[in-house]
């Protein structure tokens, strides 16, 4: 390793760092506010480094990781968005009892790993990276709330260690056959599979059976309602964005290069996939009488819908989940960010679609920012999520992915239902009390929802400079 | 400039309305007023400028341009321009705005800043649709005009809102869904094509395309304006979502949203698409003439005030249907009328519904009657624009539903001669209206006040503009003319011969035209 490599790997190191500091403080003095700046800080610090790593150009640190552009790109959405997190977390713990520093530490941990997947171009560091994120999320989820969230996080642990079985079965038979771990060798043994190559298949097909636990894309999607339920909200914030965001970007990047296309029965596999997560995500979340399993089947139809663009090919594919991908964080973050800032019901999360009756009466603000969120999801003009499910229908129609065209229609039509329904809840006339109003609105809480809802407005109306920075960064020649 | 000036006082005035709502209730109304005062002042000075100059009858040209970089990376820009019937729409879109804002003066109790806000969105999204020639701009537009529109029916709607706002909404958004694929199915085709990605509406016209593949996107399109429209199997929403808005979304929605569609199919539908369209011709007007038909009969059948006005704008827009197949000189001008006069003799009649409701809580019209010998004012208007929607001459219904008559007769015959059918049950629908509102017995003893000096107001100018439009149609022709000469440039496939429509020629057209004119 030279010295250049160092310099690429400063966003990381930074993220470590801070980790370990935040280990040495709480040992110290334990300080919820203090623990928070040096977490802000550590994540801010490694977001300035990603400009120096990126004037030392693309690079392979070592055959593990690959410091390119798009590797940074994504390192700079898990950024942006555990920054998110942090700040709902502080709003969300300050109200409850219990130890609150070691959510911060694990954050950091969790955030490292969805980097380091993002940036991996090795089966090792692509392991190394996805276990970082689940053990951290272990905790997380079953982090002290009560009886649910232990259930949760024992579901959690279980559904992971399975799909990280199913995961490393496919990646012995793809090396026993080939006898490399490194994609970008991968990609060049791609030609000489054709003929004997059942092991390879087999062995990719595992694999995509184990990213698609990761992702809950349906049949692999039974975990995520409970754990979404049970997690403290912003922790389900950080599973639906940052973990996703890191493990999509991860099988992007392995799947462009090792390329779908050629390979029917994946190409079969995915679209499978893909049509189910769509129609059975909207259609499950339509039964949905709680706002975070709405949301939970709602994600996993969003992740149906980017395998449209994910399937598609060319350069516009990649630039299409990209950018879908950043909207979708954006917004998802926010959503879970309102369910955090949320007035209490008696101590718990407001999480039935009934204590939203009347919030814009109540809260107009908060329920004003919930809406844009809502409509974004859905998909209406002026938020990201017009421009980004445009752009992923302008991939599907340009690839001719007609059935995959057609059931994200579809699915869109439903997912009206069920978001309208919770807008509509919040315009009712409330009929009671209901939950209990504390007076001040944290500030922290404030900050992120507009900086997301912020996000959402520029990415809706003039996208154009950020088209621009995915296009020039974050491209998979 | 003037173009993004005109999209952007609405925009403006809604926000200011909203946050200025906090100072008290009557400013919201104020600054509505005053910017839709002044949006349709700058429309007044831009058509009189332009009829001057002599520039509405130079077919081929836009009025005015405005050609903006936005998202390059999908070959999107931000491209509005004005042509005739653009102008037309524009102005009856600012004054039913106008007419809805000093209607709902006093009706709206609650939240009158967020009100007045997505009022005025409304308005600049649907001015949007009016001036884009971008597909991916006009989609932008076309979607957003919804979600102020289902606030509006959702928090200041009757009882059965939140039903009809997800039927509305979900009817609509599913088959703009539908266009949206269609859209980037042409933008693929022509940029394969041509190797320019491009929605630039006059670079899409002429794209060489499969009679299967233009079909399939003619498809597309025609869903999501038939939607609108409403056509006949796709209508359902419309009766829920009328009835249950509060009086402004259902001057909004007649006078507005359904216009969208009918200008859809104008603009973008028939010149994107003209040999597909031709073909799918007899099929439209059919469901046109059944429209007509349909949605004067149910008219006829329902209790409910505001539901009867709801069905007879199906049977009005039949004849836009018709008339914009049909595709001839008389039957477009007849078709632009029939829009401008439908939007003003139904909005009224939704504005006379909702101050009945206002008065006496009940849209239902057997528990109404007698009503003129204590409202003679609210009875004048009502019979007035009972009248017009029945097809009285010397109103503005009458001259355009006449001119697509005409135009039809020459496309075919048994459609024309079915379609006039609809004046006949008009008749009986309008005149069940009347007796059973303002005449006959007052059995419930209800004593009413009559129209007061603002109500009085809005209907003595929504009279004018009836009557002008009935008496004296040549300016409004005069101006919509040069837009469909262009229009039909761009569609110059449709009349091609084929198989499918031997009676339209588009030779004696122009002969006929001067009498249709002079009417």
């Amino acid at each position: 390793m030279s010295g250049q490599d160092f310099v690429s790997l400063l966003p990381l190191t930074v993220m470590a760092s801070a980790a370990v500091l935040i280990m040495l403080a709480v040992s110290v003095r334990r300080s919820h506010l203090f623990v928070l700046l040096i977490t802000l800080a550590g994540l801010a610090g490694a977001a300035a480094m990603l400009p120096v790593a990126a004037q030392a150009g693309p690079r392979n640190v070592t055959s593990l990781l690959v410091i390119d552009g798009y590797a940074l790109f994504y390192t700079g959405l898990i950024l942006a968005a555990t920054f998110g997190v942090a700040l709902f977390s502080f709003v969300y713990l300050r109200r409850r009892e219990g130890q609150q520093e070691e959510l911060y530490l694990l954050l950091l941990l969790a955030a490292l790993g969805a980097a380091v997947m993002a940036s991996s171009s090795h089966f090792a560091s692509l392991f190394l990276g996805l276990e970082l994120v689940s053990s951290s999320l272990f905790v997380l989820i079953a982090y002290p709330r009560g009886r649910v969230n232990i259930e949760a996080g024992v579901k959690y642990l279980i559904l992971a260690s399975v799909s990280t079985t199913f995961l490393l079965f496919g990646m012995a038979l793809v090396y026993a056959q080939t006898g490399t771990m490194e994609f970008a060798r991968l990609a060049a043994l791609s030609g000489s599979w054709d003929g004997g190559g059942a092991l390879v298949a087999t062995g990719l097909g595992l694999m995509a059976v184990g990213l698609g636990f990761k992702l809950a894309l349906v049949p692999f999607h039974m975990w995520a309602p409970d754990v979404y339920q049970g997690a403290p909200a912003p922790v389900t914030a950080f599973v639906a964005t940052v973990s996703k965001v890191g493990v999509f970007a991860l099988a992007l990047r392995f799947f462009g290069q090792v390329g779908i296309r050629p390979h029917a029965h994946l190409f079969l596999l995915f679209t499978i996939v893909a049509v189910a997560s769509m129609l059975a995500g909207n259609l499950l979340a339509l039964l949905q009488d709680n706002v975070k399993r709405m949301l939970a089947y709602s994600s996993i139809a969003h992740l149906g819908y980017l395998l449209v663009a994910f399937l598609a090919d060319g350069p516009l594919a990649v630039t299409a989940v990209t950018f879908y991908l950043s909207a979708y964080l954006a917004t998802m973050l926010g959503a879970f960010g309102v369910l955090a800032v949320m007035p209490l019901r008696g101590g718990a999360e407001a999480e039935a679609v009934h204590d939203y009756r009347g919030l814009f009466w109540r809260r107009p603000w908060l329920a004003a920012a919930f809406a844009v969120i809502l409509f974004s999801l859905a998909g209406i003009p002026m938020t990201a999520g017009f421009i980004g499910k445009f752009y992923l229908l302008d991939a599907g129609t340009g690839s001719s992915l007609w059935l995959l065209v057609f059931s994200m229609v579809a699915g869109s039509g439903i997912s009206i239902y069920y978001y309208l329904r919770l807008v509509v809840m919040m315009y009712m006339r409330p009929r009671e009390a209901g939950l209990r109003e504390s007076a001040s609105f944290p500030l922290a809480g404030s900050l992120a929802l507009s900086a997301a809802l912020g996000v959402i407005f520029w990415l809706g109306v003039y996208p154009a400079p950020f088209i621009d920075m995915i296009e020039k960064t974050a491209n998979l020649k | 400039m003037i173009l993004a000036w005109l999209i952007l006082l609405p925009f403006a005035g809604g926000l200011l309305a909203w946050l200025a709502a906090s100072r008290g209730d009557a400013w919201p109304r104020w600054i509505s007023l005053i910017a839709l005062l002044a949006e349709l002042a700058a429309l007044a000075v831009l058509w009189a400028g332009f009829a001057r100059g002599g520039s509405l009858a130079a077919p081929g040209r836009w009025l005015s341009e405005l050609d903006l970089s936005w998202i390059p990376a999908l070959g999107a820009r931000f491209h509005l321009a004005l042509d005739g019937v653009g102008l037309l729409m524009l102005l009856l879109t600012t004054f039913l705005g106008i007419i809805a804002v000093v209607a709902s003066w006093e009706g709206i109790g609650y939240r009158t800043g967020f009100f007045h806000f997505n009022l005025l969105w409304i308005l600049a999204a649907i001015s949007g649709v009016f001036l884009a020639v971008d597909l991916f701009l006009f989609y932008f537009f076309w979607e957003l005009m919804l979600m102020p529109l289902y606030f509006i029916i959702g928090i200041w709607g009757h009882e059965n809102r939140v039903y009809a706002t997800l039927k509305f909404f979900i009817f609509t958004q599913a088959s703009s869904l539908v266009m949206l694929v269609a859209i980037l199915g042409l933008y693929f085709v022509h940029g394969r094509a041509s190797g320019n990605y491009t929605f630039d509406y006059l670079k899409l016209l002429g794209t060489p395309m499969s009679s299967f593949t233009e079909m399939a996107l003619m498809l597309g399109f025609f869903i999501a304006f038939a939607v609108k429209l409403p056509v006949l199997p796709l209508h359902s929403w419309l009766p829920d979502a009328h009835t249950e808005a509060p009086t402004a979304g259902s001057v909004h929605l007649a006078g507005l949203v359904l216009k969208v569609g009918a200008f859809g199919m104008l603009r973008f539908l028939i010149p994107l698409f003209p040999h597909a369209a031709s073909d799918f011709s007899p099929l439209a007007m059919t469901l046109a003439v059944a429209g007509i038909l349909y949605g004067a009969l149910l008219a006829f059948t329902q209790t409910d005030l505001k539901r009867m006005v709801a069905y007879t704008s199906i049977s009005h827009m039949g004849f836009v249907l018709l008339g914009v197949f049909a595709w001839n000189q008389l039957a477009l001008e007849g078709a632009v009328i029939v829009m401008i006069a439908h939007g003003v003799s139904t909005g009224a009649l939704f504005v006379i519904a909702g101050d009945l409701q206002d008065r006496i809580h009940s849209r239902d019209i057997d528990r109404m009657g007698g009503l003129w010998s204590m409202m003679p004012r609210m009875g004048g208007a009502a019979l007035l624009f009972a009248l017009a929607s029945l097809g009285l001459p010397g109103l503005g219904n009458f001259v355009g539903e006449f001119l697509v008559l005409l135009g039809a007769y020459q496309a075919s015959i048994p459609l024309a001669v079915l379609a006039s059918l609809g004046f006949i049950v008009s008749t009986v629908y309008a005149l069940w209206l009347v007796q059973g509102v303002f005449l006959g017995v007052n059995r419930r003893k209800l004593r009413l006040p009559d129209y007061n000096l603002r109500e009085s107001a809005v209907m003595a100018a929504l009279i004018v503009v009836i009557t002008a439009l009935g008496l004296y149609p040549q300016p409004v022709l005069n101006t919509a003319r040069g837009a469909i000469k262009k229009l039909s440039g761009y569609a110059a496939g449709y009349h091609r011969p084929h198989k499918a429509d031997p009676g339209a020629q588009p030779g004696p057209v122009a002969g006929v035209r001067r009498q249709g004119g002079g009417s």
